[in-house]
């Protein structure tokens, strides 16, 4: 099936005249391997951006070249006009970065952890409203190594909000959270955005993603194999809703592509499928049978990102020896 | 950029570094392993030696010295080389097993504020070691005060200066905190047994007394035994602990790697 491309219906919260984030043709490679190929977007000011994919599709290589960590090996990428090559002090201080797997000193208290990165910067955000917001404002006097796996995550997200930053990068923010507390954080994610704040998050939930993400990048094997809202990635990957059946005598497409609710009308063998939202069976066989048709064998089919994803391709997000 | 403020390197506020300092100290002390091992043990042998009678002694063999006068140097060379090779590279590169250099190098504050930190607190645990194994040298056992109290701390100086870049340098290259602690324990038993730990060099044979004063320990107690018995030290050993402390600098500064 070919597949159509398809503007956005849903603008970002604060449209600026600068893109926060520019990426242009990154290519990154580890000895053989192409971890990034060619991956071009911009992130608007305001939006949250979220990168989708499987385990080792170059996500968290995307983002680390964005803030300077790794250099790609080619592409251009600005940070609110900053180049992380050149600019990377400045960086340092406009952007907030949760990094998978960061660990802090066992034997010092969370409070105290909150101080030292408080510290670092010059226009840092308020210690107590950060851990209240997060939960942690009971654990502010326990050591780092007697906190929960989830309890660290949220210390990591606090730090990466701590210096007030213009761009938080957040790797697998909520990894690790019970569903409660991911609830909690994507609550603070908002209000975060709220305050003007581009946030760029990677992720592989794709509940996470359709709930927070104004847009999203799918990525596999180094590339984005699509990048749009994720209300329109579902309708692409096969629509909101489908509904597959039999007509009893051929009919002009037209006839059911007029309608509000279908976005799309293709045919397999003798059979049709209709792609689009809302109440999509009842519109379609109330139109049909206004043109004196029948629909036999009707199949429905309603499809999320996962479905958009695995359409895309031709996987799952989740595959086997999976961390979490 | 509009303005010539932006050319300058921001960097973090200075007090960060004052933040920092704090936390390494509270971890020094959480994990007091470093301080009972640098102050306990260099004391305590002090302390052992004091109260052998024979080690009170003055001896020909050794330049009309007891040999508890001998290992006062020693013992300072001891708190010195146990801090610099065991506790400096471990923190460093746990630090850097974990994924916490790599985190603070995305923050406005240096990675080397850290590495700073860690000198700053391992130092005062030195100064702290060094001066009561004087004072309590001084005033229990009845040692006379250095002849030279500036050549003494130039030799001081230089000694620690040596042996933190060979410290460095160890964290420099060991890949692991386990592989680091191995290198440590390689370099440090030889060096302390070339400092005189276990016996004095003065009574050891010629080419053994040849090449402990070409090793930094070997060469710091030379320096500091003739701050404290005769007057300024001779250069020789001076020349020697500056010259460790310059390649092996450049060699943790070459080699150091954050993540």
């Amino acid at each position: 099936m070919t597949v159509q491309m398809m503007t956005s219906t849903r603008e970002p919260a604060q449209a600026a005249s600068r893109p926060a984030v520019e990426i242009e043709h990154l290519r990154k490679t580890y000895g053989n391997v192409v971890a990034v190929d060619d991956v071009s977007f911009s992130v608007a000011e305001g939006e949250i951006f979220g990168i989708l994919g499987p385990n080792g599709a170059g996500k968290t290589t995307t983002v680390e070249c964005a803030i300077g960590l790794r250099s790609p090996d080619s592409g251009t990428i600005r940070l609110m006009g900053l180049d992380p090559r050149t600019d990377r002090d400045r960086i340092r201080e406009i952007v907030g970065v949760q990094l998978q797997e960061s660990a802090f000193p066992a034997k010092l208290r969370v409070g105290e952890i909150l101080e030292e990165f408080r510290s670092f910067y010059r226009q840092p955000a308020d210690v107590s409203d950060l851990i209240e917001t997060l939960g942690l404002a009971d654990k502010r006097r326990a050591y780092y190594r007697s906190l929960s796996g989830g309890q660290r995550q949220r210390l990591s997200v606090a730090l990466a909000l701590i210096g007030g930053p213009k761009i938080a990068v957040l790797d697998e923010m909520t990894t690790g959270l019970d569903p409660q507390a991911r609830r909690d954080a994507w609550e603070l994610i908002e209000g975060v955005r709220d305050r003007g704040v581009t946030i760029v998050l990677v992720t592989h939930f794709m509940e996470e993603a359709e709930r927070l993400c104004d847009r999203v990048a799918l990525i596999d094997h180094g590339r984005i194999v699509a990048l749009d809202t994720p209300a329109n990635l579902t309708v692409r990957a096969q629509g909101g809703k489908s509904v597959r059946f039999l007509p009893s005598a051929p009919f002009d497409d037209r006839l059911l592509a007029a309608l509000p609710e279908v976005t799309r009308v293709e045919h397999e063998g003798q059979h049709v499928i209709v792609t689009g939202t809302g109440e999509l069976v009842s519109a379609v066989i109330l139109a049909l049978h206004a043109a004196g048709l029948e629909a036999r064998d009707v199949q429905l089919d309603a499809s999320s990102l996962e479905d958009a994803f695995v359409r895309l391709t031709g996987k799952h997000l989740h595959e086997e020896g999976e961390q979490s | 950029m509009t303005s010539l403020t932006m050319l300058g390197r921001p960097t973090a506020p200075r007090a960060a570094f004052g933040q920092i300092v704090r936390n390494e100290a509270r971890l020094a002390w959480r994990q007091p392993a470093g301080i009972i091992v640098s102050i306990g043990i260099s004391l305590g042998l002090l302390v052992i030696f004091g109260e052998v009678s024979v080690f009170r002694q003055t001896s020909a063999n050794l330049g009309g010295l007891s040999a508890f006068d001998v290992y006062i140097p020693v013992l300072i060379a001891f708190a010195i080389g146990v801090i610099a090779l065991t506790y400096l590279p471990g923190p460093l590169v746990s630090y850097r097993e974990q994924g916490i250099l790599r985190r603070l190098s995305t923050t406005p504050a240096p990675a080397s504020w850290v590495l700073g930190a860690q000198l700053v607190v391992q130092t005062c645990l030195m100064v702290i070691s060094i001066l009561l194994l004087l004072i309590v040298s001084i005033v229990f056992f009845g040692a006379s005060a250095p002849k030279n109290p500036g050549g003494l701390i130039l030799a001081v100086i230089l000694a620690i200066a040596a042996l933190f870049t060979i410290g460095l340098a160890i964290a420099s290259v060991a890949w692991t905190a386990s592989a680091a602690r191995g290198l440590m324990a390689a370099a440090f038993y030889p060096l302390m047994f070339f400092a005189g730990l276990w016996y004095p060099v003065q009574l050891l044979p010629g080419a053994f007394q040849a090449i402990s004063h070409l090793t930094p320990l070997g060469a710091a107690v030379q320096a500091m035994q003739a701050a404290m018995n005769v007057g300024f030290p001779p250069a020789a050993p001076l020349l020697v602990l500056a010259a460790y402390a310059l390649v092996f600098g450049y060699l943790a500064k070459r080699f150091f790697r954050w993540e």
